[in-house]
């Protein structure tokens, strides 16, 4: 498998020669998700014109990716190439609208493909095929052939931005662990994909009991909690050279439920001692570490708001598990779910007013999100257990483990409206998902 | 209720315990002997009364919670104080309090109440006589069920704390 982590695109060019076309009066395609789509919106993306014979190979593939992320948003639906009347055979000659028109597509995707030696370039446009109107300019992007997938992300991500007026979450990864063997003596390992499944590597060999990866908020080190010591502890892990190192325990303390910090310098976690379970934090350049909770309750799954000042997490100290904020400094601690059930897992969203959790009631399990006060709480999904939510960097998709009775776990996909209930696909059963945050 | 009462439960829940466990305290991944392992220990013949073999299954080597608590039944305190006068009787056996929660809770929290409900079996062994630079505990939370469905009965088998002995 190819890392692609390695090899980094040389960067985003816009094509100067590539002029945007004159505005005209009607009003552009725009997707509005707020107020929420019902129907997709049907496009057409042909496979990408090769624009030599090396390009050949990647111009149908990389307008697979793309259309794959597209459509999975559940705000798009791809008209099939099957039911196209028109063809794209130069990335620079005139669309003949009306042959877009007659198959009803609202947007066209046009791109073309060159690739010399190492070195891919790719080319794209979107056009509104309705008032013929272009969506902003035509783009280039260059990058090694190795990291076309990237590429196709990257691209996927200009015109989810285009057409929703919001950032993408296609260039990102997701950690998560890989299950195998039997159920009560399970192998789990930490893994590593792209966000639509793709690429998996194993980051760890399985010898040990792992879970609950997190990516920093740059995407280049993961904590996670393993047992290779026969105990739970945490480790930090370098994603590129995989050099892990164990933080923020003593003998006889059992530490996990890790989380960076936005600035990536100060992990939050639980530490059990004697059966309580506190929360910690532990500054990584200088090993310096405090107690932040002092009940003889379980807190435990604490997670940063994005501005770094303050941290919601679970706490039994009233009975059932509830969801609190307090402040980074620590201090009082502020209880924000109210319903009826079990709240754990808060996550707090990249926009900062949203946190995402699983709730335990009536024999179910939910995902659901609510204001950081508590209010306006919305169960997303329900089923047998359903748990352990992750953001999208854009904040619009939330992933996360979902078991059946009888059946292995599996990671799937939310839209926050509720909608688009998709599983992501994986080698096996998987479990625990950690959004990477849009790669650089 | 009366003695002999008592003494049929206690006896079922012995029986219950045994063949609740039967591979002891090996087969885990890594566990406490070495990094990523898998610890092998003699076990001994069940009918010798010295043998890791005889605690595990003549003891009885489980105790049961209910759901979310940590609290000792009147038949876990039987149980954990016929451990604890073996464990007096035999001080070369070292001893690692294994909790574990059901799958009806997610993960952070059942690792966290694993911890709990085998804090709670360490002080309950601690106060009846057992010396507590003996004992060791580690929560697996939801990650080892030792039974398998999505029923009541493995929920109630799992959510339990394990006393794994080893010379």
């Amino acid at each position: 498998m190819t890392d692609l982590s390695r090899r980094p695109l040389l960067g985003l060019l816009a094509g100067a020669a590539i002029a945007p076309r004159m505005a005209l009066a009607q009003q552009p395609l725009r997707i509005e998700i707020t107020e929420g789509v019902i129907e997709p919106v049907p496009y057409a993306i042909p496979d990408f014109v090769p624009e030599n014979g090396a390009g050949g190979e990647y111009g149908a593939q990389i307008a697979r990716v793309i259309a794959n992320n597209l459509s999975g948003t559940g705000l798009l639906r791809e008209i099939p190439a099957s039911a196209h009347v028109g063809r794209i055979t130069s990335f620079d000659s005139p669309v003949q609208f009306a042959d877009w028109r007659a198959i009803n597509a609202r947007a066209l995707v046009t791109g073309a493909v060159r690739a010399n030696g190492q070195q891919l370039s790719v080319k794209f446009r979107l056009f509104d095929v309705v008032s013929g109107q272009q969506l902003g300019d035509g783009l280039q992007l260059d990058g090694q052939t190795n990291a076309w997938r990237r590429i196709a992300h990257r691209v996927s991500d200009q015109i989810y931005m285009r057409l929703t007026g919001e950032t993408g979450y296609f260039d990102s990864r997701v950690v998560f662990i890989a299950e195998s063997g039997p159920r009560n003596a399970r192998r789990k390992q930490v893994a590593m994909m792209d966000q639509d499944g793709d690429g998996v590597q194993f980051l760890t060999d399985g010898s040990a009991l792992a879970f609950a990866p997190r990516f920093s908020p740059t995407g280049d080190r993961i904590l996670f909690t393993s047992y290779e010591t026969g105990f739970p502890r945490i480790y930090l892990m370098d994603v590129a050279s995989r050099r892990r190192q164990v933080i923020g325990d003593q003998p006889g303390e059992m530490t996990f439920a890790p989380r960076f910090s936005p600035d990536g310098g100060t992990v939050v976690y639980s530490l059990s001692v004697d059966g309580r379970t506190d929360l910690y934090m532990l500054n990584l350049a200088s090993g310096q570490r405090w107690q932040l909770t002092t009940t003889d309750a379980i807190d435990t799954a604490p997670s940063f708001a994005p501005n770094g000042q303050q941290i919601c997490f679970e706490s039994d100290r009233t009975g059932a598990s509830q969801i609190y904020t307090m402040n980074v400094q620590g201090g009082q601690a502020y209880r924000i779910s109210q319903g009826q059930g079990r709240y754990s897992t808060p996550v707090w969203s990249p926009r900062g007013d949203m946190i995402a959790f699983t709730k335990q009631h009536n024999g179910r399990f939910h995902i659901g999100v609510m204001r950081t006060d508590g209010s306006n709480e919305r169960l997303l999904t329900a089923s047998y257990l359903d748990e352990g939510p992750t953001w999208s960097p854009n904040g619009r998709v939330i992933m996360f483990t979902r078991e059946e009775p009888g059946t292995d776990p599996s990671l799937m996909s939310v839209d926050i409206t509720g909608r688009n209930l998709r599983r992501i696909p994986t080698p096996g059963p998987a479990s625990d998902p950690s959004w990477s945050p849009l790669l650089p | 209720m009366n003695t002999l009462t008592k003494a049929i439960l206690v006896v079922a829940a012995l029986a219950l315990a045994a063949c609740n466990n039967p591979r002891g305290g090996d087969g885990m991944d890594g566990m406490g002997t070495g990094a990523g392992g898998i610890a092998s220990t003699a076990l001994g013949d069940p009918n010798d009364p010295t043998s890791i073999a005889y605690f595990n299954e003549t003891i009885g080597d489980t105790v049961n919670f209910t759901v979310d608590s940590s609290d000792l039944s009147p038949l876990a305190q039987n149980i954990l104080r016929t451990q604890a006068s073996w464990l007096n009787r035999f001080p070369e056996y070292q001893i690692l309090v294994e909790g574990h929660a059901d799958e009806r809770g997610t993960r952070e929290y059942n690792v966290a109440l694993g911890a709990r409900r085998a804090a709670r079996v360490q002080q309950f062994l601690i106060a009846e006589g057992v010396s507590a630079a003996r004992i060791r505990t580690v929560s697996y939370g939801k990650e080892r069920p030792i039974e398998v469905c999505a029923e009541q009965r493995c929920w109630d088998a799992n959510r339990r704390a394990v006393t794994v002995v080893s010379r």
